[in-house]
């Protein structure tokens, strides 16, 4: 058992490792995320009637878009080099190789968001930065790594690659993504957390299911 | 090939109780009588927009343990199956789409609103689109099977939402199936309604039916191509209890 | 005779419809090295996937060490080293932390030691902290062979690992192989270099169509009373 742990580790820190030595996913989602923001920005200038309705639409789909780029890549490179099969040749069970790859994932994601927020912060003036927001962030965020690493493992077996990541990943993300953004208004406006303990319960429960059913079904996707 | 008895009495079935669920929704059943009389027709859209989002959904739990049957078992009926209940689930999310949106002409003044209800639906219709997409996006049949299941599986964890969606949050659309709203219907409305979602779930499975026995023919024709090239056939290979060339079903 | 060490019964693979091996019965004693010869689409690569673990055959049975490969896939891993096309290696990342992480993946005592041994052996140790990126096509093969080998697998699986280099890094890597195959280690080699293969073959075997069509030692056996054999049987398309 402490083997598949550590084929856990070893694919997060294989995967942090090249991400820190050549930065191409990470600056590319970062440059997004600051340009999309720039444009929402733009786009809904001085005509805010409500900052706190528009705010955390701007943000999780921000979030959303540039974390769909970052998954885009996960398994691009491992299949074009055909490094993926040295992954699969471990010896445990290979949703050890799925967990370590959606901790990677959501690592990065995690990081971008940290960058983000006080862009947003800055922007919008708005208070985003609270214990309860990050903590919803969070819980959003694990759903989103969840399953967008197992459906970039997918996508990337199809002609259509990266292209269909989005397609097949947001309408799946559906509960997750509306419970996020509601809270997200909620307490904007001023609601305490315990307000949404209903939707707090429902993101943590979908990303319960996700990780249960990838943990499942990761082997279909990546054995010929 | 012959179809077979029970086919040939689903088909006869479904022939006659379409009629006379439709004559039960537009004649049989007394007008509503809570509502502006203006809107009394369009009402009666009830005995169709429901079993059709009923159907739907059956269709899509259909796909939903279908593709759990297929990764655990690795044969091919059981894709066919989760395959053509998305397909003919799809229909009925687009039928109920459209005769909500008819009725919501009348009735709210316009064919379209983001109402959290037809938003999540519409989702749901776009879950299955895309189910579609990622299966045309694989050449190799045994790999499209695996990942349209895998997809299959995770689709159906967000179509309880819609379900749950105008109970949770303030919606416009109203709840039928709950004994404390006001929206009640009246017995002789009921019985239309019940009739009408009895239907539809006839139909689906009629439709399922034809559907499925297609598909099955379309594999056996190709298994027959295979036995007269290949002198065997895959289903021989993978010792399917059932091959496409024994039997005409799945 | 005790029982071969992988042993091969009526297996087939097809994807979709389209029949890559139909039905191949063979037995690989261990200690062995045996070659596999064939024409590009043979079906060499989805042999050698299947006792991989990597691809599950549609049916038939593979045993190793007489345990059937879809029983215990993660314990069959241990056993198993494989020299693909691909490298398997990871472009940003020097040599040395290449292997660590094939070593963390295996679950190596006393890893560095290790990694230190296999570069040495392989020439590359003193290039241990170059990026793989900056490597030429020989020495990432080289690398490919240590990490195939870090966890001393007794089976080596070796899918035409001469594909890509010139004749001189070839004859190199033959070389290392029969130097690091000792007479322990099982090796299972595909390849469509006939000469190549014939230098660390004891036991040769021919794949055409998906099928095999010759399956012989291969002692007393030259280039020149294998090439018409190869022609006639692949040749004129015996299916």
């Amino acid at each position: 058992m402490s083997r598949y742990f550590h084929v856990i580790a070893a694919v997060l820190w294989k995967d942090v490792r090249t991400e820190l030595r050549t930065k191409e996913v990470f600056t590319s989602m970062v440059v997004f995320a600051a340009l999309a923001l720039l444009i929402f920005n733009f786009a809904f200038e001085l005509r805010i009637p409500n900052k706190s309705l528009v705010v955390p639409g701007i943000l999780w789909v921000t979030v959303a878009f540039a974390g769909v780029l970052g998954l885009g890549r996960a398994f691009i490179a491992e299949k074009d080099k055909g490094s993926l099969a040295g992954l699969l040749l471990a010896p445990v069970d290979r949703s050890a190789v799925y967990f370590g790859k959606m901790l990677a994932n959501l690592i990065f994601i995690l990081v971008v968001e940290i960058l983000i927020l006080p862009l947003i912060t800055v922007f919008f003036n708005v208070p985003l930065i609270t214990l309860p927001l990050l903590l919803i962030l969070l819980l959003g965020t694990i759903g989103f790594a969840a399953v967008g690493t197992i459906f970039s493992a997918l996508a990337v077996n199809t002609r259509a690659r990266e292209v269909l990541l989005p397609v097949l990943l947001f309408p799946v993300l559906l509960p997750v993504l509306v419970a996020g953004i509601r809270t997200t208004i909620g307490l904007l406006e001023g609601d305490p957390l315990s307000d949404h303990l209903n939707w707090l319960q429902l993101i943590a429960f979908f990303d319960l299911l996700y990780l249960v059913v990838a943990f499942l079904t990761f082997d279909y996707v990546v054995e010929e | 090939m012959k179809m077979s008895r029970a086919l040939a009495i689903l088909n006869g079935i479904t022939v006659v109780a379409v009629p006379f669920a439709i004559y039960m929704a537009l004649v049989q059943a007394p007008d509503a009588i809570n509502i502006v009389p203006e809107i009394r027709p369009a009402q009666r859209i009830i005995y169709f927009h429901v079993p059709s989002a009923w159907t739907s959904m059956l269709a899509f739990l259909v796909t939903f343990v279908s593709s759990i049957l297929y990764l655990r078992t690795n044969k091919l009926r059981w894709d066919i199956w989760a395959r053509c209940a998305a397909e003919i689930g799809i229909a009925f999310t687009l039928a109920a789409i459209i005769s909500g949106s008819i009725w919501a002409k009348p009735a709210w003044n316009t064919w379209w609103t983001w109402d959290p209800r037809l938003t999540t639906y519409t989702i749901v219709l776009l879950l299955y689109v895309a189910y579609f997409m990622l299966r045309s996006a694989i050449d190799e049949p045994g790999r499209r099977a695996r990942f349209a299941s895998v997809y299959g599986v995770f689709a159906f964890l967000s179509v309880p939402i819609t379900f749950m969606s105008i109970r949770w949050w303030k919606t416009i659309h109203p709840v039928i199936l709950d004994p404390t709203a006001d929206f009640g219907l009246g017995p002789g409305m009921t019985v239309a309604f019940i009739i009408g979602n009895i239907t539809f779930t006839i139909l689906f499975v009629t439709l399922m039916a034809n559907r499925v026995r297609l598909e099955w023919l379309s594999e056996r024709v190709a298994a027959l191509h295979d036995a007269l090239v290949e002198g065997d056939t895959l289903a021989d290979w993978q010792g399917e209890g059932v091959s496409p060339l024994a039997s005409p079903q799945a | 005779m005790s029982e071969p060490l992988i042993q091969v019964r009526g297996l087939r693979k097809a994807f979709g419809r389209h029949r890559v091996l139909r039905g191949i019965d063979l037995d690989i004693p261990a200690g062995a090295s045996f070659v596999l010869f064939g024409p590009n689409g043979a079906g060499k690569t989805t042999f050698l996937r299947i006792l991989a673990t990597l691809s599950r055959p549609t049916s038939g049975q593979v045993r190793v060490a007489g345990v059937e490969i879809g029983d215990n896939p993660e314990g069959i891993r241990q056993y198993l080293g494989l020299v693909s096309h691909a490298p398997l290696l990871y472009d940003d990342l020097s040599a040395a932390e290449n292997l660590r992480f094939y070593a963390r993946l295996y679950g190596i005592p006393d890893a560095e030691a290790r990694i230190k041994e296999m570069l040495e052996r392989v020439g590359l140790y003193h290039r241990r902290r170059d990026l793989v990126r900056t490597f030429s096509r020989g020495m990432v093969q080289r690398m490919a062979i240590a990490r195939a080998l870090l966890h001393n697998p007794p089976i080596l699986l070796l899918d035409e690992p001469d594909t890509g280099l010139d004749p001189q890094a070839a004859e190199m890597m033959t070389g290392l192989l029969r130097e690091l195959g000792g007479s322990e280690r099982t090796i299972v080699m595909t390849t469509h270099h006939l000469e190549r293969g014939l230098e660390i073959a004891d036991r040769i075997a021919i794949l055409s169509g998906g099928t095999l069509v010759f399956d012989a030692a291969a002692s007393g056996l030259s280039y020149k009373d294998l090439r018409p054999l190869y022609d006639r049987y692949v040749g004129t398309g015996v299916a």
